[in-house]
């Protein structure tokens, strides 16, 4: 008991001394598990309502035939339905309908509701009224969310727009279950006729009889599928949705864990001068009869328990802003992979318990060099003033950190592992690693090149920091680790917006563009609308584009297929490397993104196979280019070989030239008024979408900004903590200094040359590391996530705002923190000096 | 004039029947077979009922039923799908087997098109999926493979066709426009096998056919109606009918009797009754039906006996009603005198078709 009692008023007490140190310690934790543990909260809540989603409107099918957007022959319906192992087929054709005035389409399901009915059981627990309803042409059924989220009740008018037409539906009454899920349901006879789809179904349920095997069938039918389409489990969309949006939340996660890795470090960096501090006391215990070990469990205990304070305020802190973000913005964290969903938050137990062991871990590993340096320490040294110079020179061979260092420069070579760039991180966590390694020996260095100039307090501010490097050593650890990971986030955000500006630019070459329904598959230009177009009085030339979703392979999301005049116009997109020239007899081009020839292994010369008008269309590889615009990837053809195989002559968008003169003004008034329905056309300048392109960008880098700015704070803390331990680890050193004469004036003017001096040798190695962890985030961890290639660009006006801003804050908290030695009693200083 | 408006009619059936009114039913019309067996779909609703008793092996007696409904819901025609819902079809199946808890029964709901749900003009041709009813040489052969069972069996017609009403025009109300053409095949010999809980047993029995279609059968005041079709155990064949209005009463009657010699004896509304003898509540629905009835059909009176109580049909999920369907035995006074069904609509909620 007695025994206890010592060692809470040793160990307890000091760290209690230490409070502010202590506060800082913890809220580094905190925002680090809150981080890790909120994105973790918002992405498991979006994954968790798609697959809901998926779920209800699957029902209880089995398998699900699914096909492009645009639909497949309607004969592979009774194909199916007339198989033995097949009960229900039920045969569904699914839009995203434009409706004007509004931003997000509506899924409208076209369904045989009597075979529908056995497979989605929600569907015939609606509210009663006129059965006949759900045969009415004219008539829809909204979900309770879309209910909701339309305003609209039975016997309310809903207005969807086909072509540029806006047709008016009667909304014959609200479905009972499939809360949350916002869609409508319309008949499938209807669907066909209103969406000008007739003949075309894009989905068929199937639920087996019992005792038929769903993947043995699928397996026996695959073969006689149509191309482009599917069979599969109904989940299969889930799990493919959960790897679209994988590497995005893969890498939110790293953001998080590097929040808490720098939260670590700064437990390093206060424990290892806390230690350094108490070296005395501790030997003392060791003298009292502390054995090594239950010293260091001492020490680690104390940390864990610093980490655990922080871990759950972190956890709260998480949960409550996961909360606010789902209440506020849904589970969009600017990925664009969850939009329209509301999910609500679910308590997820593993990744609490995961983020708060991670909160502990990063405190204890951030104690355990300094507790094992405090143990391994000799007696009779330790406890003489003086010693702690010596303890901290431990810290210091270099080869391991360089052998770090090249093991992270090796990690970079290796390619990605199932579409996750785990080398990638592995690098620049190793080279982070190594150079913190290394920092002390940096630090001898950097300051033995250092002249000695101007004051003479400066120069005694150098001439310490030669001296004893080991101390400023730990505190540029963290400015380093901080510094470098907020640099290259920085560049490689800066680098990324560059390269689409630049992009966005050479993509946009005309001077008026047309949308007919962005996001929705309802809306298109018809020939006649296409034809007004081209004729109006202003337009030079008038290119138009099509664009489809189809099904190239099973484990891939859908690609977009780009149709549009190409060779003839000269509207070869930008290409990256060299165009393959055709052969007499080659298939026709096709110029494939970036995107495209990664997830399918497309080089230029190759030919490929794309599903089209229900067969498999050959093309060659003319050239790949780069779009940012599509992340699942993107094929371009010429827009006479699309309607070649489908026949399909709508349109999606246009691009206008003007003739020389025109206004674009008074050529969009023209539109509006000569096309039928041109009012429902989203209509804008190359300017305006640019403009909106790079809001959108910045939006989604939204998330990254924040965790930067965190890391930011971080190493701020970092910074104020290390320079307050060392100023009073240094207190009586400038009590010496005042006995022999110096001003309070001119000590504080040496912290300040100090904080400069670290601080400015901290960014200079922080720099030069962000820089290459930057190319390691552009070359590897970008490319292998979203197969997104782009040009290094040096933000140098944000790197110089953030090295000035950096160097005054350094040097303000160094003076901050000495302002307590110099207000101390020169004489008591001493006096501690026995 | 005249002529002209013939070429207009001759050249235009859309404009009679395709997107106009439903064809009416017209008193004096010759039914015409084998085309009458068939469907007819430009009217609004058509239905093919089958009521059978079979016995298997041991005595063990059965209830068998088998419906096919038409019907032109008219809200869809010009709609350019093929999936436009211009003709729907629906089956009820059951059977009354007094070994099990209830009713087994068993519904199939579908628009007809793609081969999967049709039903033929010019013979006895209607199917949704795996669920048939089709005309053969000698009679005809359904086919039901239901959740809880399955039937294969064969109706051999032994009797001529028995025309309803005034040579099958039936009415249902005092306004000729409420009516239908209405025949039945009776004592139709049964055979085949049935297979309920995994046994399969062979079968043979009797049964009774109604073939009905009509565009406008109920009037406004009527919910819905009682209708015994019995084979009488001397070979004659007993229809009776009665239309009920809200207050309980007999809003409309008819009923024909077949004798034994083949003479046939139509009754008028007035010679008609139905009084209830027993009543017994479903426990699902709540519904009360009088399960158990005396009928008069001119100088003729049976007390109708049920095979079981609970032979109610829950057919919400196809044609939207629920009614009770049971296999009945007849006796005159002390004398067993047939057997057959009696049907019991609008008793849940007022029918409507």
């Amino acid at each position: 008991m007695r025994r206890y009692a010592v060692r809470r008023s040793l160990l307890l007490a000091p760290l209690w001394q230490h409070k502010g140190r202590l506060a800082l310690s913890v809220l580094a934790i905190a925002l680090g598990v809150a981080l890790g543990y909120a994105v973790q909260l918002i992405n498991q809540a979006a994954i968790n309502e798609f697959a809901a989603a998926v779920q209800t409107l699957s029902g209880e099918a089995d398998l699900a035939v699914r096909g492009p957007r645009a639909g497949f022959d309607e004969s592979l319906y009774p194909r199916l339905a007339k198989l033995p192992e097949v009960a229900v087929a039920s045969p569904v054709l699914e839009v995203e309908a434009r409706l004007p005035g509004r931003r997000e389409p509506l899924k409208i399901l076209g369904l045989d509701l009597f075979r529908a009915a056995r497979i989605q059981p929600f569907l015939s627990t609606g509210e009663e009224g006129d059965r006949l309803d759900f045969l009415r042409p004219e008539r829809i059924f909204l979900s309770a969310a879309a209910s909701e989220s339309l305003g609209l009740k039975k016997g309310d008018a809903l207005s969807v727009q086909v072509g540029l037409r806006v047709l008016s539906l009667q909304v014959a009454g609200v479905l009972g279950e499939a809360r949350r899920q916002r869609f409508a349901v319309v008949d499938i006879g209807a669907a066909q006729a209103i969406f000008l789809r007739p003949g075309l179904l894009n989905r068929i349920d199937l639920r087996l009889r019992p005792g038929a095997d769903p993947e043995r069938l699928a397996e026996r039918l695959r073969a006689e599928m149509p191309p482009g389409t599917l069979i599969e489990r109904p989940d299969a969309d889930v799990g493919r949705s959960g790897a679209l949006s994988r590497a995005y939340r893969v890498n939110l996660n790293v953001l998080a864990l590097v929040a808490l890795f720098t939260g670590g470090l700064l437990v390093f960096s206060a424990q290892a001068l806390a230690v350094v501090r108490r070296r005395a006391q501790l030997a003392l215990l060791r003298v009292l009869g502390m054995t090594r070990r239950s010293l260091v469990a001492m020490l680690l205990a104390e940390a864990a328990v610093v980490g655990s304070i922080g871990a759950l305020a972190g956890i709260a802190l998480g949960h409550a802003s996961a909360a606010f973000v789902l209440e506020r913005f849904g589970a969009e964290l600017g990925g664009g992979y969850f939009r329209g969903l509301a999910p609500s938050l679910v308590l997820d137990w593993l990744a609490l318990a995961l983020f708060f062991s991670l909160g502990i871990l990063a405190a204890v590993l951030g104690s355990l060099v300094p507790a094992l340096e405090a143990a391994g320490a000799g007696l009779a040294p330790a406890l003489k003033a003086g010693d702690e110079e010596r303890a901290l020179r431990r810290l210091q061979p270099v080869w391991p950190g360089l052998a770090v260092l090249l093991a992270g420069a090796a990690l970079t070579q290796a390619g990605p592992v199932s579409g996750l760039p785990l080398f990638g991180y592995g690098a620049i966590g190793l080279l982070l690693i190594g150079t913190v390694m290394l920092m002390p020996r940096i630090a001898v260095l950097g300051f033995r090149v250092a002249p000695l100039l101007g004051p003479v307090s400066a120069r005694i501010g150098l001439a310490q920091l030669r001296g004893a490097p080991g101390q400023a050593g730990v505190s540029l650890a963290a400015i380093v680790a901080s510094v470098s990971l907020m640099v290259s986030m920085a560049i490689m955000v800066a680098s990324f917006r560059q390269s689409l500006d630049e992009w966005l630019e050479r993509v946009l070459p005309a001077d008026l563009y047309l949308r007919a329904g962005p996001g929705s598959d309802t809306a298109f230009l018809s020939p006649a609308d296409q034809q007004t177009i081209a004729t109006l009085a202003g337009v030079r030339r008038a290119e138009f584009l099509r664009s489809q979703r189809l099904i190239v392979a099973p484990d891939t999301p859908p690609l977009t297929l780009l149709a549009r005049a190409v060779e003839a116009e000269g509207r070869v997109p930008p290409l990256l490397g060299a165009a393959h020239a055709l052969k007499p007899g080659d298939p026709p081009a096709a110029w494939v993104s970036e995107v495209a020839s990664d997830l399918y292994g497309w080089r230029p010369g190759a030919v490929i196979e794309i599903p089209l008008g229900g067969r498999r269309a050959r093309f060659t590889v003319a050239g790949i280019w780069r779009d940012y615009a599509r992340q699942q990837g993107a094929v371009l053809i010429e827009r006479y070989e699309y309607l070649r195989h489908t026949g399909d002559a709508y349109a999606d968008d246009a691009a206008l030239w003007l003739a020389p003169g025109a206004d674009p003004a008074s050529v969009t008034r023209e539109i509006q008024a000569r096309v039928a329905g041109g009012t429902n056309l989203e209509i804008a300048g190359p300017g305006e979408i640019r403009e909106v392109s790079l809001r959108i960008f910045d939006r989604t880098f939204a998330v990254t900004y924040a965790l930067e700015a965190v890391a930011v704070v971080i190493g701020l803390f970092g910074l104020s903590s290390s320079f307050g331990a060392l100023v009073l680890a240094r207190r009586r050193e400038f009590g010496v200094l005042r006995h022999i004469g110096m001003t309070r004036r001119q000590i504080g003017s040496m912290l300040a040359a100090q904080g400069l001096l670290v601080s400015a040798l901290g960014l200079a190695v922080g720099l030069t590391l962000g820089w290459v962890i930057s190319l390691v985030l552009i070359h590897v961890v970008n490319r292998h996530s979203f197969h997104w290639g782009m040009e290094l660009h040096l933000p140098w006006q944000l790197l110089a705002e953030f090295v000035a801003v950096m160097l005054v804050l350094a040097t303000v908290t160094a003076v901050a923190s000495g302002r307590q030695a110099m207000s101390g009693e020169a004489v008591r200083a001493v006096r501690e000096d026995w | 004039m005249r002529v002209a408006l013939a070429l207009v009619l001759a050249f235009c059936p859309a404009i009679l029947h395709g997107q106009g009114e439903y064809p009416p039913v017209r008193q004096g019309a010759v039914l015409q077979f084998p085309r009458d067996h068939g469907s007819h779909p430009q009217f609004r609703s058509e239905w093919w009922y089958i009521t059978g008793w079979l016995q298997a092996a041991g005595g063990r007696e059965l209830g068998v039923q088998i419906t096919f409904f038409r019907n032109r819901p008219r809200v869809a025609e010009d709609v350019p799908s093929r999936f436009a819902p211009r003709q729907l079809l629906f089956a009820h199946a059951a059977l009354a087997d007094p070994l099990a808890a209830g009713l087994l029964h068993d519904q199939r709901a579908a628009r007809a098109g793609f081969g999967l749900a049709q039903a033929e003009e010019g013979r006895t041709e209607v199917a949704i999926e795996d669920w048939s009813l089709r005309q053969t040489g000698s009679g005809y052969a359904a086919e039901v493979a239901a959740r809880d069972f399955r039937y294969t069996l064969r109706f051999d017609a032994k009797q001529a066709v028995l025309l309803q009403g005034e040579r099958g025009f039936s009415r249902k109300g005092p306004n000729p426009a409420q009516a239908s053409y209405y025949y039945s095949l009776p004592h139709l010999a049964v055979t085949g096998s049935v297979v309920i809980g995994g046994r399969e047993l062979e079968v043979a029995g009797e049964a009774w056919l109604d073939h009905e279609w009509s565009s406008e059968v109920l009037a406004e005041e009527a919910v819905g109606w009682d209708w015994i079709g019995i084979n009488l155990a001397d070979g004659g064949a007993l229809m009776a009918f009665r239309v009920r209005s809200r207050d309980g009463g007999s809003f409309w009657a008819g009923g024909a009797l077949r004798g034994a010699d083949g003479r046939v004896r139509s009754f008028k509304p007035g010679e008609v009754r139905f009084e209830p003898l027993r009543s017994w509540r479903s426990p699902r629905t709540g519904t009360e039906y009088p399960v158990s009835v005396r009928v008069q059909a001119g100088a003729l009176t049976l007390e109708i006996e049920p095979l079981m109580e609970d032979q109610e049909l829950d057919a919400r999920a196809s044609t939207g009603t629920v009614y009770w369907e049971g296999a009945v035995r007849a006796r005159a006074g002390e004398k067993a005198a047939g057997r057959g069904y009696l049907e019991l609509t609008g008793y849940w909620k007022p029918l409507r078709l």
